[in-house]
């Protein structure tokens, strides 16, 4: 068995930290949002002459007076992806662009990708994104308080917020670029978490019921062993089909299935460092889920 | 938990091999109806463009109030009250009336038999709010008079972008309303959507005018600029006949000139009104004026009686077609904004849906050896079960017709890798009632039995979290919700009976085996 609970305290200490850490990342450096949320225009560009790269390209796209433009490389080495304000919401933008790289480049182009987001639709999207991730933690927090005691739901809230700080603070920290999908993956991540927390506190609950000797300390310990097979094989699997994504399928995944990797990385740690230490300090005991069993 | 009849075993064989069958459609082609379904490719991996468009209804109500004060007008005179001092500001009506008068004016306004004010009895409302501020009446359209004006520009708008989509001839364009004010056109294998958004930015407004020096026009005269930006001209407001009036209209060759016209036929009012204006005006310049500038001014050199003419303006043969579809296809009730815009060319969804693929292949492989090497036969049920499950999943994508998008089928390798939990949590389960229990078909049956919470509240979480997904997310994002639901029962179905149903019978027959799992 391993003694997952001799180190408590420390990983309490260490998440936080990580917490505090993310939160001060978020305030004051703040997230990366991609067109999406912040409006603006993109351009996914594919080049057939060596001739064209990022020190060209930029050349060009800041002589048209498009306001701040970025441009990077995009997966190879012929691909490129630019983005750019676009302020003004011109509507020929597109149109304009060609005609000028056409001028530099000749036919030795091409755009795989156009996306053009208005201010409105990326204000609404942005207030939807964040009504999706707020209700799914309402609703994980309804479904959580239901089936469990009050403890247990605090615990499990508590998991689930770290992961969604933590993992938006990585975003944060490396600049990531937050857009639609990577909200589907925090979606996603809150499922996770949860589901993990849920199985090894079903395993606590039983032992409390089965064990009045054993105290809350040795017992989580117990319970979080008991599972430790299982949350190995899950999260092992889950992450070797993330893995798959993030390697071979192309570059449109690469945000969604890191922030992906992350929340699973953080969601077992959680489960087992955040959720089950809260059972601890409160000093869950056999009484308390007795009482509750009574009630029912 | 480990029995199964008969009849259960032939349910679940025939339930897979249905949705087995379903699955496979897509490669092949079915003569039968039932079979010949096939999921849809999202515009992100078939290559497309998805366009949201917003009505700019502030013309139309502009254009509402300026109808409504002449009918205010014309309305109260017949029963002898005079409207005074009548305008419109910040959308709103104003006017006055004498003290004795203001009485029965209010009654109009509030009479639910109202023909100048109609009543909508269903939301308890009428179509306009009248408020009687001392000083005049103020006049607006009530909250559910503008959703009403709204949906109605909305339908119409619906049709005539419908036509001009049409007339360009894009393969099943999808065309849905959004809201009250938006449109929403998804134009699969359009990969340059240059034309379409240039046909649907038009409103397309035509009117021919008489160009005046008199500004003592009786209706009323602007000053117009030419479509090159350059020259200007004082028209009439009169309209001699406007777009509604025409028939039908063509690109054409000028032979005369070499020029490329647009040649338009008139119904029987504008043919009758075109007529008589170029009788008496003939020497006299008219204008044709699309959208506020004006196309040309040709001088009327003959009476034109055949209900039938020409436009000219220096067109080439691709604009000319342009105008034309546009005359044809109609008037927008208002203009049309793209909010948004997503296109993505043919070849990046085929790198896509590759990209996919290989990623499927590579985790689903990467799942299966690490499921057999940790559980040999039973990792060997495990992954049978797995196969059968992706099978099952895309026969149930496909039998809906669902559209699958790039996160969707990232939802369906999460779906792999996440599948594999329940049927771990059993395992594990079992392997634990294996240290007390002796009677290993009751360690099985225990382990699928206590198991059963843990299973349960681990999907329903997941579930919650793709069906708000579905709900909020939009576009190639609802994909991903979709595919991560289904998988959740197409998950549970094939470990609760299919991968039951293999352990079953592999433990009644090695029932005194020393180490089952």
């Amino acid at each position: 068995m391993i003694a997952f609970n001799k180190y408590y305290n420390h990983f309490n200490l260490l998440s936080s930290l990580l917490i505090v850490v993310s939160l001060l990342l978020l305030i004051f450096k703040g997230l990366n949002f991609g067109i999406d949320f912040k409006g603006g225009t993109l351009i996914e560009l594919r080049a057939s002459d060596s001739k064209i790269n990022v020190g060209s390209l930029r050349d060009r796209f800041n002589q048209m007076d498009l306001g701040d433009v970025s441009v990077k490389k995009f997966g190879n080495d012929t691909d490129f992806l630019v983005k750019f304000e676009n302020k003004d919401n011109k509507k020929k933008i597109i149109e304009e662009i060609k005609v000028n790289l056409d001028k530099s480049f000749g036919n030795n182009y091409d755009f795989r990708r156009v996306e053009n987001v208005g201010p409105k639709v990326s204000a609404e999207l942005l207030k939807s994104g964040v009504i999706a991730i707020s209700l799914s933690l309402a609703l994980m927090l309804i479904y959580i308080w239901v089936r469990f005691e009050w403890q247990f739901s605090l615990g499990a809230i508590l998991a689930l917020f770290h992961d969604v700080i933590v993992t938006l603070g990585v975003f944060s920290l490396f600049s990531l670029e937050i857009n639609l999908s990577i909200i589907a993956a925090v979606l996603t991540i809150v499922g996770y978490s949860m589901n993990d927390t849920v199985v090894i506190f079903d395993r606590v609950r039983e032992n409390l019921r089965k064990y009045s000797d054993i105290k809350i300390f040795e017992l989580t310990n117990i319970s979080i062993n008991e599972t430790l097979s299982r949350t190995i094989i899950t999260s092992a699997t889950t992450l070797l089909a993330l893995l798959a994504i993030y390697f071979f399928g192309g570059e449109i995944l690469k945000g969604f299935s890191l922030a992906m990797i992350l929340g699973v990385v953080f969601g077992t740690y959680s489960s087992i460092y955040i959720a089950n230490t809260v059972l601890v300090r409160l000093k869950v005991s056999q009484k308390t889920v007795l009482r509750e069993d009574e009630k029912k | 938990m480990l029995y199964f009849s008969k009849l259960r075993i032939l349910f679940i064989t025939l339930f897979s091999v249905l949705f087995i069958l379903i699955a496979s459609s897509n490669l092949f082609k079915f003569d039968d109806n039932f079979f010949d379904k096939k999921i849809n490719l999202g515009l992100d991996l078939q290559g497309g463009s998805y366009l949201l468009l917003e009505i700019d209804n502030e013309p139309v109500i502009e254009q509402k109030l300026q109808n409504l004060t002449t009918t205010i007008r014309n309305y109260f005179k017949e029963k002898n009250i005079k409207i005074n001092n009548i305008k419109i500001e910040n959308q709103y009506i104003f006017f006055n009336v004498i003290e004795n008068d203001k009485q029965f004016v209010l009654e109009v306004f509030q009479d639910e038999n109202s023909d100048l004010n109609p009543y909508y009895p269903r939301f308890k409302s009428h179509q306009l709010e009248i408020e009687d501020t001392g000083l005049n009446f103020k006049v607006n359209f009530s909250r559910q008079g503008l959703i009403k004006l709204k949906t109605s520009s909305q339908d119409q708008a619906i049709e005539i972008v419908r036509r001009r989509v049409d007339e360009v001839g894009t393969n099943e364009p999808n065309i849905l309303k959004r809201g009250n004010n938006r449109i929403l056109v998804e134009l699969p294998g359009l990969d340059d959507p240059m034309r379409i958004k240039s046909l649907l930015g038009k409103t397309a407004n035509l009117t021919f005018r008489f160009v005046t020096n008199d500004e003592n026009d009786r209706f009323g005269v602007e000053k117009l600029k030419f479509e090159n930006g350059l020259e200007e001209a004082t028209v009439s407001k009169r309209i001699i006949i406007s777009g509604e009036n025409l028939l039908d209209a063509q690109p054409k060759m000028d032979t005369q000139n070499n020029q490329t016209i647009v040649s338009f036929t008139l119904d029987r009012v504008g043919a009758k009104r075109f007529g008589k204006a170029t009788s008496t005006g003939i020497g006299k310049q008219l204008a044709i004026v699309l959208d506020g500038k004006i196309i040309s001014a040709p001088v009327v050199r003959d009476t034109i009686a055949s209900g039938s003419g020409q436009i000219s303006g220096g067109f080439t043969f691709q604009t000319a077609t342009d105008l034309a579809l546009l005359l044809r296809s109609g008037a927008l009730p208002a203009p049309l904004e793209i909010i948004e815009e997503r296109t993505v060319g043919p070849d990046l969804g085929q790198d896509s849906i590759n990209a996919g693929m290989i990623a499927l292949a590579i985790g689903f492989m990467l799942v299966i050896i690490f499921m057999f090497v940790k559980y040999k036969i039973f990792g060997l049920i495990t992954n049978i079960t797995l196969i059968v499950n992706l099978f099952i999943l895309l026969g149930v994508l496909t039998l809906f017709e669902a559209t699958l998008t790039l996160p969707g089928i990232a939802g369906i390798i999460l779906t792999v890798g996440m599948a594999v939990d329940a049927n771990v949590l059993i395992f594990e389960r079992i392997k634990e009632e294996l240290k007390d229990e002796t009677n290993t078909i009751l360690a099985f049956d225990g382990g699928y039995t206590k198991s059963r919470t843990a299973i349960l509240d681990a999907n329903i979480t997941t579930l919650l979290a793709a069906i708000i997904l579905f709900f909020m997310g939009s576009g190639p994002v609802k994909g991903f919700a979709v595919t991560l639901g289904v998988g959740i029962f197409t998950t549970l179905f094939s470990v609760y009976f299919i991968a039951r149903l293999f352990t079953s019978i592999y433990i009644s027959r090695n029932k005194d085996k020393e180490k089952l799992i």
